[in-house]
């Protein structure tokens, strides 16, 4: 899809207008569910989404191999002076990536380790497409992917702030950059092929599946081997509001670089703030009176002085 | 196995016939065999038109060994010598029972013009069934009497054409017949080139590699002495069983260049720990060969790389004799290495005290401006000086000056 200059004025527009809508809503009601779908949003019923289990990882980086050739992205060979693939985050050219976690304690052996995958989260309700001012990010309403579309961003990386997971990264080498994010590989899914990390991966340690699917098996991970899993917890079954990407880890979900969230939707938070913020639109026109007051007095005091100092030389008023 | 182990004299008829009957096999035994072949035979085959196992064993025994001719041009014979270095079959076994080498300058008893005869009466009657094998870059400068190469008073590339138009397929062994190899290296004063600049119109298979495994040349001459065909080749024209693969892929320092272990210098720590040889220059990671899986001389850890000296590129036309040594080369399809980055990625974070001391310093400096600005306009006030009047007396001052 292509935008003209009509479209995106009319976009902007609607946005606009959305945002007066908005404003008075939140006004009139009092909350942001209009805007989001609610502090505990629901993921679709066909979600599909990835599997993650740091029991399986085994680290051999296939996945980020065949991440980079399924996407046509060019390997990031900068910090290994063009040796290895080596990105040190996800980046521009990298939209997954194996980590390694290490206890601490470098004198401790056979401390505890963990790989983990890092990639897109997908969330159920997320906070790249709520902070979108142009819907060039959009969430599938079946199969729950986020999407990024090309011709409808504008590049201000609200995306890159508003992403707990540190996911959309823009292209900022590029003279015509892109939003670089997993997108699950919704190319290949119409073909009947997995994702390619999934695909790859010799152990299973992630794999592809309906949302609902890959939680009941998550959940049956844990009660055949509860000593072994984290809090017996899912991660993202709730976090954020739900992810369609899930984890099972053997260490702590902080230590493997996943954020200690509230269950409440961080979209719906985002717009919730706003909600408090712009209710009847009463903190801007405070704001916005006070700042009115301030100028309308330097004013008179400002033509005072010119009005002295026409006075006093004889020469026209100076404003 | 007790035919391989007779060694009887060459015969120039060269039938399966004749060189049975010289190996002591009954004419019953062969009637036997040539009956199950019959049976055995797919439709099609010229044999299975054949009613009895006579006519079959008549038809059987006229076969030939599969006659072949190989070419020296611009050469050092080392791709021969490698050739001599096989055990699998080895080469009496090769020449005696496999195929028929009716002309090898180097390996054939005649000389001179018996050679020539040679080569000539195998041209005449095996037209369009031998197998030519070339050897050496062909020369293109000085054709005439000048000319660089000439054997018997013909220039090189005369006898390549002649030789190629009867064969049923060329060979090109070696970098030097493959693309032109050291001779055509800058300057290249004898302008060496290739077999594919001259050979057009039959199928040529090239087999570069200073020298190649005789193996890959084993492979592809007895595959057409068996079932008449030839391999699949890759874009360049080299067998896919051989080439389709690169060195680095294969090669047994491979872990050590995945864990960043390097030799820097030759004879240094990672030299002798068998660390990898990129950083020497190993060409492994752009040479398509199969010589990290198949190694020289049958003996194992003999080859360049197992002996620690880094690959040179010898199968590629653009890193052979063009790049030097022992510069390093870029990597096309790189892979991750054997590390991994930490879970959180290194930020600069900012220590509140540091913010609080940056504040504090731009707070005195905003403040200095502050009162600085408070006192100039106080002594304005003190002095009374009307900003009408400074410019009056800034015009006079010029005036002064000017005076």
């Amino acid at each position: 899809m292509t935008m003209d200059r009509r479209q995106a004025l009319k976009t902007l527009g609607q946005a606009c207008a959305g945002t007066a809508t908005a404003a008075a809503t939140v006004g009139t009601s009092g909350t942001a569910e209009a805007a989001s779908g609610g502090p505990y949003p629901d993921a679709s019923p066909g979600a599909v989404g990835m599997l993650f289990d740091t029991t399986r990882c085994i680290g051999c980086k296939a996945c980020v191999v065949a991440c980079s050739e399924a996407n046509d992205l060019v390997p990031d060979t900068v910090l290994a002076n063009g040796l290895w693939q080596m990105p040190m985050d996800l980046n521009a050219r990298t939209a997954n990536i194996i980590k390694l976690y290490k206890e601490e304690d470098e004198d401790a052996v056979g401390g505890e380790y963990s790989y983990v995958k890092r990639q897109c989260m997908h969330c159920v309700d997320p906070a790249c497409v709520a902070s979108c001012p142009f819907k060039a990010l959009t969430k599938d309403p079946e199969n729950g992917i986020v999407m990024w579309e090309a011709s409808q961003c504008i590049g201000c990386r609200y995306c890159e702030v508003a992403c707990p997971f540190e996911v959309p990264k823009f292209e900022w080498e590029d003279f015509n950059p892109r939003i670089v994010k997993c997108q699950l590989c919704s190319h290949r899914l119409p073909e009947g092929l997995e994702p390619a990390c999934c695909e790859v991966c010799p152990t299973d340690a992630v794999i592809f599946g309906a949302r609902e699917d890959l939680l009941k098996d998550a959940k049956s991970r844990i009660a055949a081997k509860p000593e072994v899993y984290y809090e017996q917890k899912v991660y993202g079954e709730r976090e954020g509001g739900g992810t369609q990407v899930l984890y099972l880890s053997h260490v702590p979900f902080t230590a493997i670089g996943l954020p200690d969230l509230p269950d409440e939707s961080i979209a719906w938070y985002g717009t919730w703030v706003h909600g408090i913020i712009y209710k009847w639109l009463l903190i801007p026109m405070i704001v916005y009176g006070v700042m009115a007051a301030i100028i309308r007095k330097r004013w008179h005091h400002h033509e005072e002085e010119a009005r002295e100092q026409a006075k006093k030389t004889g020469l026209p008023q100076q404003i | 196995m007790a035919l391989a182990s007779i060694r009887p004299e060459l015969d120039p008829s060269g039938t399966v016939g004749a060189h049975l009957e010289r190996c002591g096999v009954d004419r019953r035994d062969f009637l036997g065999f040539c009956a199950k072949l019959m049976v055995a035979a797919p439709a099609g085959l010229a044999i299975a038109e054949k009613l009895t196992p006579e006519a079959v064993a008549a038809e059987v025994a006229k076969a030939q060994r599969l006659p072949v001719v190989w070419l020296h041009f611009q050469d050092c014979t080392g791709c021969s010598e490698t050739l001599l270095r096989t055990s699998k079959p080895d080469l009496a076994d090769l020449l005696f029972h496999l195929i028929s080498l009716d002309y090898h300058e180097t390996l054939m008893a005649a000389s001179g013009h018996d050679a020539e005869a040679a080569l000539h009466t195998s041209m005449k009657k095996n037209a369009g069934k031998y197998i030519a094998v070339v050897e050496g870059s062909i020369p293109q400068k000085g054709s005439g009497q000048a000319g660089y190469m000439k054997i018997a008073g013909h220039p090189a590339h005369d006898i390549l054409e002649d030789v190629a138009a009867n064969a049923a397929a060329v060979v090109a062994i070696g970098s030097c017949a493959t693309w032109g190899g050291i001779p055509s290296s800058p300057p290249n004063p004898t302008q060496a080139v290739g077999v594919n600049h001259f050979v057009k119109d039959k199928p040529v298979i090239n087999l570069p590699g200073c020298p190649p495994n005789p193996y890959v040349l084993l492979g592809v001459v007895l595959q057409y002495a068996r079932t008449g065909t030839l391999p699949q080749l890759d874009e360049k024209g080299r067998p896919k069983f051989a080439y389709d693969r690169v060195i680095h892929d294969h090669c047994p320092r491979r872990a050590h260049f995945d864990a960043g272990r390097f030799a820097d210098d030759f004879g240094d720590e990672g030299h002798r720990q068998g660390w990898c040889l990129y950083k020497l220059g190993c060409k492994g990671p752009d040479t398509h060969a199969p010589c990290s899986t198949m190694h020289f001389n049958e003996v194992i850890g003999a080859w360049p790389i197992g002996i620690g000296a880094p690959c040179f590129g010898c199968t590629e036309e653009h890193l052979a004799f063009r790049v030097p040594m022992f510069d390093k080369i870029p990597i096309h399809d790189v892979t991750p290495p054997d590390t991994y980055p930490p879970v959180t990625s290194a930020k600069g974070e900012v220590d509140p005290i540091a913010t609080g001391l940056v504040g504090v310093g731009v707070g005195a400096i905003a403040g200095a401006g502050f009162v600085a600005a408070r006192r100039f306009t106080n002594r304005e006030a003190e002095l009374d000086i009307d900003p009408s009047e400074s410019l009056t007396s800034k015009e006079k001052d010029g005036r002064g000056d000017q005076s």
